[in-house]
């Protein structure tokens, strides 16, 4: 079981155990994470998931298709190379952790 | 400590109520009164990815178990409310429980329209709670032959496109106007989205009004329709629009009119009572008219003002209203209000499956955006238009120089 460490932007973490096929975003909602407000629950169409994948754990995760690439133009804080929507990362099933950053807002 | 903050309606507005209060720094109780049984979930799902089983329950919840006890948030499910007393400031629930409050949030949301006097013959559904969408399941699942979907908006069409490509059933839509989504689409989009649906094999009907239903044994079997053949059918579905639960905020002497009548600070005409999301009806500046819009969109954003209006921080809503929809494997994305549009310019190849619609009103500015599967397109002009920065036509005569980023 993969544990998601949640970074926020006051400087803490939360660290909340995703089950297998879980998104990021479905385990933030889970374990109450704040700032991933996820208004669409899912459907990549509100851009209110928005997280940055910690550099050393880009590489486990397919990149964005082009619809989570567009819809990464809409967030409301800075956009970032290792910026993605949580509701379209699949947490990988084969590493202890997966580590992503909480950005500032998102609206 | 006082009484807190009563929020009846446990949906999309008013968990998001909850959520935003707290996340504003307010520290005094929340109560949280739903009438269903179910943990708050996200409604747009259920005709789409739910029905047809792609996404569980779980998956659907607007918040964990765990943000209701974290935030201490007192989630009252299963209850109505029945009785607003304005002087003693309480409310009397269906259990005969009586609340007391400082606020009151409205936030009953709506109910779909029912045909006539709510005459509904077996297998035949409407789709607004997740107990609605089990029962379209169990009877999908006990049924075969036609399913026929009368009202020819965005929830009868989800369900349309979800019944046809995921359960291989013949669809009929029935539609008394002339055109499909004629509430919330522009008729560019309308017929894009009718071709879709016949492209994937449903039968279409426009301009027919549905007049009653054939039962045998109090089961339906065929729509009747007015100057038209009947239609077969084993399972009926009605998406014949909302109508706004008003009846608490009425019966308490609060001003109503098709919708509880809020400001821009979603107060009602009582300085103790708000209202949120779907059942509301207000003035917004870029139309000529008093809205209610029933989308996700308007919930969490009015749901939003209201936590900073009580948190004693008070914000105006400016709605920049946008809602999407997933059909036939495409993404249709809609932002902005289509009322004044006197003009409209495509870019892209909808027939292939991209593009976008843009609508100008009478001055050449932009005033509403419809698009397919081209997120990019739609987010920037929802970031532009809630900047309050005008897109003026010109902009858009050049597909290849479009440059919308704010």
């Amino acid at each position: 079981m993969t544990e998601v460490i949640f970074h926020l932007p006051d400087g803490s973490a939360r660290s909340v155990a995703a089950k297998s096929g879980q998104t990021v975003m479905q385990v933030a909602v889970q374990g109450n994470v704040r700032g991933i407000d996820a208004e669409c629950g899912g459907a990549c169409a509100c851009a209110t998931c928005h997280v940055y994948v910690e550099p050393e754990y880009v590489g486990l995760i397919p990149p964005a298709n082009e619809e989570e690439s567009e819809m990464l133009d809409g967030v409301a804080a800075e956009r970032r190379p290792n910026s993605r929507l949580a509701c379209q990362i699949t947490v990988p099933d084969d590493v202890e952790t997966f580590g992503v950053d909480v950005p500032e807002c998102q609206f | 400590m006082g009484k807190g903050t009563l929020v009846i309606g446990a949906s999309h507005a008013g968990v998001q109520c909850a959520s935003a209060l707290r996340d504003a720094g307010y520290a005094e109780r929340i109560i949280l009164v739903g009438e269903d049984d179910a943990l708050p979930y996200h409604r747009p799902p259920l005709s789409k990815t739910f029905i047809c089983a792609k996404v569980s329950e779980e998956d659907i919840e607007l918040k964990s178990h765990a943000f209701y006890t974290d935030e201490q948030v007192e989630l009252r499910r299963g209850l109505r409310a029945d009785f607003i007393c304005r002087e003693a400031r309480t409310v009397t629930l269906s259990n005969g429980e009586t609340l007391e409050y400082d606020n009151l949030v409205l936030a009953t949301g709506s109910r779909p329209r029912l045909w006539r006097k709510g005459e509904m013959p077996g297998n035949v559904h409407v789709l607004r709670t997740l107990a609605d969408a089990r029962q379209i399941v169990r009877t999908l699942k006990a049924t075969d032959g036609t399913v026929a979907i009368v009202g020819g908006g965005y929830v009868g069409l989800e369900l349309a496109a979800t019944v046809r490509t995921q359960f291989g059933r013949d669809v009929v839509i029935i539609e008394a106007s002339g055109r499909l989504l004629s509430r919330s689409a522009s008729p560019l989009l309308s017929d894009w989205v009718a071709r879709q649906h016949v492209l994937a094999g449903s039968r279409l009907l426009l301009n027919t009004p549905m007049v009653g239903f054939e039962t045998s044994d109090g089961v339906v079997d065929a729509v009747v329709l007015d100057g038209q053949p009947d239609v077969k059918a084993s399972v009926v579905i009605l998406g014949l629009g909302i109508v706004p639960n008003e009846e608490l905020a009425l019966q308490a002497g609060i001003r109503c009119a098709d919708g509880i009548m809020v400001d821009e600070f979603c107060r009602t005409d009582d300085p103790c009572v708000y209202a949120i999301g779907d059942c509301t009806r207000f003035s917004v500046a870029q139309v000529d008219r008093m809205v209610r819009l029933e989308c996700v969109q308007n919930a969490h954003d009015q749901a939003r003002t209201v936590a900073a209006t009580i948190a004693g921080n008070p914000t105006p809503y400016r709605p920049v209203p946008w809602f999407w929809s997933d059909q036939m494997g495409s993404k249709l994305q809609t932002v902005g209000f289509l009322d004044n549009a006197v003009s409209s310019i495509t870019h892209g190849d909808i027939e292939n499956g991209k593009g976008s619609f843009f609508h100008f009103d009478s001055e050449k500015n932009l005033c509403a955006a419809e698009t397919v599967n081209n997120p990019a397109i739609h987010m920037q002009i929802r970031r532009a238009m809630a900047a309050g920065k005008k897109l003026e036509q010109q902009r858009f005569e050049h597909e290849g120089k479009l440059d919308l980023k704010v």
